[in-house]
């Protein structure tokens, strides 16, 4: 077999687990809150940002940086909540999308008032690996392995806890679990908490390979919903596969055209698929 | 309100928003306006009925780069262009359609396609960046003056183009109101199930509304390409323009006639001014301020401003009633 | 030790309870029956919580309930096993168990708490790691109901535990009540089975169009010729 393909497939893989993190936290907000937060590469972008500001501007080390980051988002998570989410919660599904669309819009344009449409790059290089004349970089392997850690944390988070017990409970009948004694409420706090720390794990995983500008999330961001749907909204695990099977698409796609045909003909196979299994690639 | 009640109200409204600006600024934003506040009619008469499309921004840039393409590589009139605009759009509209609706893909899921719809068409005009010049954009060939060409130096002519192109989108609008379809549609919008119970033909009724809009939006995109004489991918299709056009819709009040209109007036006169106000030393200003009153705006007037006025009235005449 | 006096609540526009006034002495059991769409559910949904008492006043020994979210009311004691019984289906039976005792109290005695539901539920005990959506109904019946002693309440609140079951299931599930109430747990039970019920309460209420229409000791009731004939087909 062809050695470059076998590098793109590679890399399909590698570049599935950071998808597969967005997936899980989209998917979990998704499931657990009922809202779908179009804005959530967007904060990704933020935490890109936010690790490059702090690494280059104030020189706090890396992995500080990448901490602060996470924590950052986790923080912008609950304000997404309380300040868009919360007040939208019983309006119609569109006007929800519309808030976070509308969040969207407003950290893309934020982020360039405060940084302008350079892209900037925090300026570590990792080595690249060679294995068999197959050359892998080293940031997309971190990035897979963190991307990996951080789902299996979540799914042990969330089967081991009684908060994380309670999450997936309120995900199944929302309308009960005050009997339970869980405060729905609470724990919508906590699930958006988490969303934004994946979020911002994501973006430590991705600053190490691309450069940040404000519109970076409208590139990721359509894909990582249309995992999600692939998958079936809120299904972790269907979006957990459903992102090997779209990076794998706009990988090998890639490595036969280029990018942009790679990334239509993963929309295309996404809105074919929309028909054939509307309820997502696993529904039972 | 009658039509001509309508532009009056536009115009004056226009007037006092931007009484400083010089009149050829001031013409160019009217041309602005009465293309987007089409678009955005075209896109509410889906919309209204609870088929909310993300995917509106594919039917605009269908509709520009057709005829400009055929302009520039076959030296076809846009008379001839532009139709053909409309076709591929209705093709596309109906491609994408009919499996959904088929296949009852609705809410979120429908929401998702048609962004993935919008994706697929910016991303297919910048690959095909030979043709279509990509993310550099697209220039067509000038012609001066000339109505085979359909280019005008002169705005006033496209002020007046801009200003049918707006009645006949509010002349659909009314067509459809006044249309036994109204009812079909409502019904459906309330509950697709009881409205085939009692023998509605969903399929070609949602059908039928979503050709009707992706042709207007398609004249629309087409009519906006005439004028600016530049495409390019990311201002004419895409996610942002299918947000842009979802949120002003949204924004203005997508249930009564003038609401797509009071929204382009609204938002674009509002871009514009933040951008003047602003210049260009703080880019993205004007636009942090947009997306922060778009997220207010849908959290306290989910009717958007025109339905928000309306209540308010109507909570105030009983009142008045009572007072007499 | 529960206490409800001139209780009104209803959804939005449309009122279904009025007046309701009704006590539930500490350690006895005590049933509400009426027919269909009576607003017994209503009540339960009232008493836990779940939705907003419109006037009247409500108390669990002497402390005031009125205006507690539903998480704050199982806090003071009182576990609701809903109609449907409503169990998370795909968590597992253990884990469902588990939600039961979230609350601190609870949480702290987990492992006795669970000991004490399996050894009244060996039956649970066998399926622990069995998603619950795949009991059997009488199975998900004794999980309800295990899932809501997690929590160690003081007073357990039984929306129509017999709804939909085998008559041999329904009997021991009124037998399972029989035992729970032997533990020294007040238990009020909303039921349709007026015969059943009316054997292992000591008092009940009839409840007709949202209004307590007859109040007295089971004996007395089941005595009543108009319950007896309306409610009792006899
Ligand atoms: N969520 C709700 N919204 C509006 N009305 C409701 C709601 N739930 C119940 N109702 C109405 O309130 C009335 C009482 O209902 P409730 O469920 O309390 O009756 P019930 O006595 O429990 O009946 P059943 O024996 O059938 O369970 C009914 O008329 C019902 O239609
Ligand atoms: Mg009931």
């Amino acid at each position: 077999m062809d050695i470059f393909l076998v590098e793109a497939i590679i890399n399909g893989i590698l570049l599935g687990g950071v998808l597969a993190l967005l997936a899980l936290g989209l998917n979990l907000i998704f499931g657990v809150i009922d809202v779908v937060w179009i804005a959530y590469a967007d904060i990704v972008m933020c935490g890109m940002y936010v690790i490059y500001v702090l690494y280059t501007h104030y020189d706090v080390p890396l992995l500080f940086a990448c901490l602060a980051g996470i924590a950052g988002m986790a923080a912008f998570g609950v304000a997404v909540h309380l300040l868009i989410i919360a007040p939208v919660l019983n309006s119609a599904p569109i006007n929800q999308l519309l808030a976070t669309g509308g969040l969207l819009f407003f950290l893309q344009s934020f982020a360039t008032l405060l940084f302008g449409t350079d892209f900037r790059n925090i300026g570590v290089r990792l080595p690249v690996v060679e294995v068999a004349s197959i050359y892998i970089s080293f940031a997309r392997l971190i990035a897979f392995l963190f991307g990996l850690i951080g789902a299996v944390a979540l799914y042990l988070f969330l089967k081991r806890t009684y908060i994380g017990t309670a999450i997936r409970a309120v995900a199944q009948d929302r309308d009960i679990v005050g009997l339970m004694g869980i405060d729905q409420r609470r724990i919508y706090l906590a699930t958006s908490a988490i969303g934004g720390a994946l979020a911002g794990l994501a973006a430590c995983l991705l600053v190490l390979q691309y450069d940040v500008h404000p519109f970076i999330g409208n590139t990721f961001g359509p894909v990582i919903f249309m995992i999600c749907v692939l998958g079936g909204l809120g299904n972790m695990i269907g979006g957990f596969v459903a992102s090997f099977i779209i990076s794998q698409i706009i990988a090998i796609g890639g490595y036969y055209s280029n990018t942009e045909l790679s990334y239509v003909l993963a929309f295309t196979m996404f809105i074919i698929l929309m028909f054939v299994r509307p309820r997502g690639l696993f529904a039972r | 309100m009658s039509r001509l009640g309508a532009s009056a109200f536009a115009l004056a409204a226009l007037a006092a928003v931007l009484p400083a600006a010089g009149p050829a600024y001031f013409l160019h934003l009217l041309i602005q306006i009465l293309i987007w506040a089409s678009v955005y009619t075209a896109w509410a008469l889906m919309g209204r009925f609870g088929f909310v499309s993300f995917g509106h921004g594919a039917f605009v840039g269908v509709g520009a780069y057709v005829p400009a393409l055929l302009w520039n590589y076959f030296g076809l009139t846009p008379w001839v262009g532009i139709p053909a605009g409309i076709a591929l759009a209705i093709l596309v509209a109906v491609v994408i359609g009919y499996p959904c609706f088929r296949l009852r893909v609705v809410g979120h899921y429908f929401a998702l396609v048609t962004l993935a719809l919008s994706q697929v068409v910016l991303l297919t005009l910048v690959a095909a960046r030979e043709i279509t010049g990509g993310s550099l954009g697209f220039t067509p060939k000038a012609a001066g003056h000339s109505w085979y060409a359909l280019q005008f130096p002169e705005k006033t002519y496209f002020y007046v183009i801009a200003l049918m192109l707006w009645l006949l989108a509010l002349s659909v609008w009314r067509w459809i109101d006044g249309g036994i379809n109204r009812e079909a549609l409502e019904a459906i919008s309330e509950d697709e199930d009881a409205a085939a119970a009692i023998g509605i033909d969903v399929l070609r009724e949602k059908l039928r509304i979503t050709v009707l809009s992706a042709a207007l939006t398609a004249l629309g995109g087409a009519i906006y390409g005439q004028y600016m004489m530049y495409l390019n991918p990311e201002s004419v299709s895409g996610i942002a323009v299918s947000l842009q056009i979802v949120f002003a819709a949204i924004a203005g009040g997508v249930y009564s006639l003038l609401g797509p209109t009071v929204g382009a007036l609204l938002t674009i006169s509002l871009t514009e001014g933040l951008r003047v106000w602003f210049g260009v030393t703080f880019i993205g200003a004007a636009n942090t301020i947009y997306g922060a009153l778009l997220v207010l705006c849908i959290i306290f007037m989910p009717q958007g401003i025109v339905g928000t006025l309306r209540r308010a009235m109507a909570a105030r005449a009983p009142k008045a009633a009572a007072a007499d | 030790m529960l206490s409800l006096s001139a209780v009104s609540a209803g959804y939005g526009s449309f009122q279904v309870l009025f007046d309701v006034s009704l006590e539930v002495p500490r350690g006895e059991a005590v049933g509400v029956i009426g027919s269909n769409g009576a607003g017994k559910t209503t009540l339960m949904r009232v008493i836990s919580g779940l939705i907003p008492l419109r006037a009247g006043t409500m108390t669990l020994e002497g402390l005031p309930l009125a205006g507690l979210p539903a998480h704050r009311i199982v806090e003071q004691g009182i576990a609701h096993v809903p109609e449907h019984r409503r169990l998370f289906p795909r968590l597992t039976v253990e884990e469902n168990l588990r939600i039961g005792a979230f609350i601190p109290r609870a949480r702290r005695r987990f492992a006795a708490q669970l000991d004490r539901v399996y050894a009244l539920f060996p039956r649970l005990k066998e399926r622990r790691q069995q998603p619950a959506g795949t009991l059997s109904g009488g199975e998900q019946q004794m999980c309800a109901i295990g899932r809501a002693l997690m929590s160690d309440p003081k007073l357990l609140l039984l929306d129509e535990p017999s709804a939909g079951l085998a008559p041999l299931v329904v009997r021991q599930v009124f037998e399972l009540i029989r035992r729970i109430r032997g533990e020294g747990l007040t238990v009020l039970i909303v039921e349709q089975n007026v015969q059943q019920v009316l054997d292992v309460v000591d008092r009940a209420y009839l409840l007709e169009v949202g209004a307590i229409r007859l109040a007295g000791t089971a004996d007395e009731l089941k005595g009543n010729r108009f319950i007896r004939q309306s409610y009792m087909g006899l």
